[in-house]
């Protein structure tokens, strides 16, 4: 499987997401510069980092969200294949209306770096096949806009079709309904504020997060069997 | 030219977590008078006059300058200087 990691200007967790899915969960991985589009022309799954692309201006994600690439990435989106945006990434995907709702500052002001639980709502998603529904993982966050915000009707949506996938045991930023981690009807696209890729191997403290990439690599797996 | 001078402020209801610590060190500097703070965003453009100026603007603000989902936005346009 090819996965494209999507490096804007102010990345940070591009080389993580790199080492997670590629040297540790074993897909085939590439750096992709926001500006070569045509570089994901033939890839399977798209993985958008965390970071502070473009300096955070106006809004953390809104420049990202206008850049070409974007358009390449909905259309992939589109055809169903995979695209996980972890904390700037899912700031990404909701700026851009890939996702509903908007990430708003800490309930507290501060930025926050530390491990936190997080409770799988759903397991019925590209990425998150390989956990039990209820479970409880450990993995970091490390960020200062986390806080998940949405309308009620919206709120209703996303419980009314499962598309909550991780909940924090204990909310640490205000999020609406403790909500870290949200998906698309399809289940294609998942958007994420813990990092799943700071969480692979045991020496990083946890590797709850390694079965996200494994989920997706093995989704990918199952429905291309002929060239597996 | 025209001078766009555009507001953005979070919707009512959304919490404002800033607003709310400005506040607090308002009413530790002794006004105790002040009973509520909505920190915003203001953005100036200089933009060329045309017929559908107006439009364009508010379309400006859906797309980029506010996100709807939490925020509200007022246009004000003025001669440029």
């Amino acid at each position: 499987m090819k996965v494209a990691v999507i490096v804007f200007p102010g990345s940070n967790c591009d080389r993580d997401m790199y080492h997670a899915a590629g040297e540790v969960a074993g897909a085939e991985a590439s750096l992709v510069w926001y500006t070569d589009t045509h570089l994901l022309n033939d890839v399977d799954g798209i993985l958008i980092p965390g970071g502070f692309s473009y300096g955070d201006y106006l809004r953390s994600g809104s420049m990202a969200s206008t850049s070409d690439i974007m358009n390449k990435i909905r259309e992939h989106a589109e055809k169903g294949r995979p695209v996980l945006g972890i904390c700037n990434g899912f700031q990404i995907l909701t700026e851009s209306g890939l996702l509903p709702g908007a990430l708003m500052r800490n309930k507290n002001l501060s930025f926050m770096c530390h491990q936190e639980e997080l409770i799988v709502e759903d397991n019925e998603n590209v990425f998150t096949k390989l956990y039990d529904k209820n479970e409880v993982v450990r993995f970091p966050i490390a960020h200062g806009e986390g806080n998940y915000f949405c309308d009620d009707e919206t709120l209703n949506e996303l419980k009314a079709n499962n598309q909550i996938v991780f909940t924090y045991k204990n909310n640490p930023n205000g999020s609406v309904a403790d909500i870290a981690g949200i998906r698309n009807r399809a289940g294609n696209v998942l958007g994420m504020m813990p990092h799943p890729e700071r969480a692979v191997e045991a020496l990083l403290g946890s590797e709850d997060g390694l079965r996200i990439f494994q989920s997706m690599i093995a989704n990918w797996r199952s429905s291309n069997a002929v060239n597996a | 030219m025209k001078k766009v001078q555009v507001y953005i402020t979070l919707k009512q209801g959304v919490l404002d977590p800033q607003g709310k610590a400005i506040q607090t060190s308002l009413h530790a500097l002794d006004y105790p008078e002040v009973d509520d703070v909505r920190v915003g965003k203001y953005i100036e453009l200089q933009v060329e006059e045309g017929p559908d100026l107006e439009t364009r603007v508010t379309q400006m603000c859906e797309q980029l300058l506010a996100n709807p989902v939490i925020e509200d936005y007022r246009i004000e346009l003025e001669e440029a200087r």
